[in-house]
């Protein structure tokens, strides 16, 4: 899975630059959220705008990071959510466990 | 791709012309980088349907996601994720109904029992069978010869 990683002070943004998010690839967020955990990173926001599609594999590994982020008192926000994206955490009321922003800005001053 | 117009004999014994039909059969080794081109294929399927009503885009994303929940489940629990393994699913649209239906060559497993399951808000699994129930109006799980199979079924009208 391609993901581009940048840290801005304590919070580490990670932008997903796949169409697709599904059993395929996202084992690879998965392990690249843990490796972060490891080395204490625990404020994460992840950058769907690229995303159009997201199968159950890649919103479990969506909630693996933000278990994860939470159990380290941090927490891993949303941001850019493409409509049919949207309608995915809502289909399976994800929307109500992770906060979403709009904007990476917005994910990013949330904290 | 097949792609045909069938014929009947009316009983004054003229030919009809039935309604077209759609059929696609997809055999491949079992492995999770197929998934996207197959979701594909049904995304692409939604776009041709002559007479569907609704929202031809929803519908697609909805067929891509079915077929990607059920080909994950084939390849990474029916199938083990055992690459010697196939999985097989046929896609065969009439006037009434889109139906498709995914082979595995597993031990099998009752989706009934899954479907009542309740996933936890903040569970990592188990939505797949969850999202293929809301998306579809008929689900079975049959055993069939020395393969299991997945049979979905979304009414078009």
């Amino acid at each position: 899975m391609q993901l581009n990683i940048e840290e801005q002070g304590d919070i580490v943004k990670i932008e997903v630059q796949e169409e697709r998010m599904d059993a395929h690839n996202s084992g690879d967020l998965k392990e690249r959220m843990l490796g972060l955990f490891d080395e204490g990173k625990c404020n994460l926001v992840i950058d769907l705008s690229a995303v159009r599609f997201v199968d159950s594999s890649g919103l479990g590994a969506l909630v693996s990071g933000f278990k994860n982020a939470s159990a380290r008192d941090g927490s891993l926000k949303l941001c850019c959510l493409q409509p049919q994206v949207r309608s995915m955490f809502e289909l399976t009321r994800l929307h109500r466990v992770f906060e979403i922003f709009a904007s990476t800005d917005e994910a990013l001053e949330s904290f | 791709m097949r792609h045909w117009r069938a014929f009947k004999l009316s009983s004054a014994g003229k030919l009809q012309l039935m309604p077209r039909q759609i059929e696609v059969d997809i055999k491949f080794p079992n492995q999770t980088k197929y998934l996207g081109m197959i979701g594909k294929i049904g995304e692409s399927l939604a776009h041709t349907l002559g007479s569907y009503q609704g929202d031809r885009e929803e519908l697609g994303y909805h067929l891509n996601l079915v077929l990607t929940e059920a080909l994950t489940n084939a390849i990474c629990h029916a199938n083990a994720c055992d690459p010697s393994k196939e999985v097989k699913v046929s896609i065969s649209v009439t006037e009434q109904d889109l139906i498709i239906r995914v082979f595995d060559q597993g031990q099998g497993f009752d989706i009934k029992q899954l479907k009542k399951l309740k996933v936890n808000e903040t569970a990592e699994g188990g939505r797949g069978v969850q999202i293929i129930f809301k998306l579809m109006d008929q689900v079975e799980y049959l055993k069939k010869g020395r393969s299991n199979v997945l049979q979905m079924i979304k009414h078009l009208h």
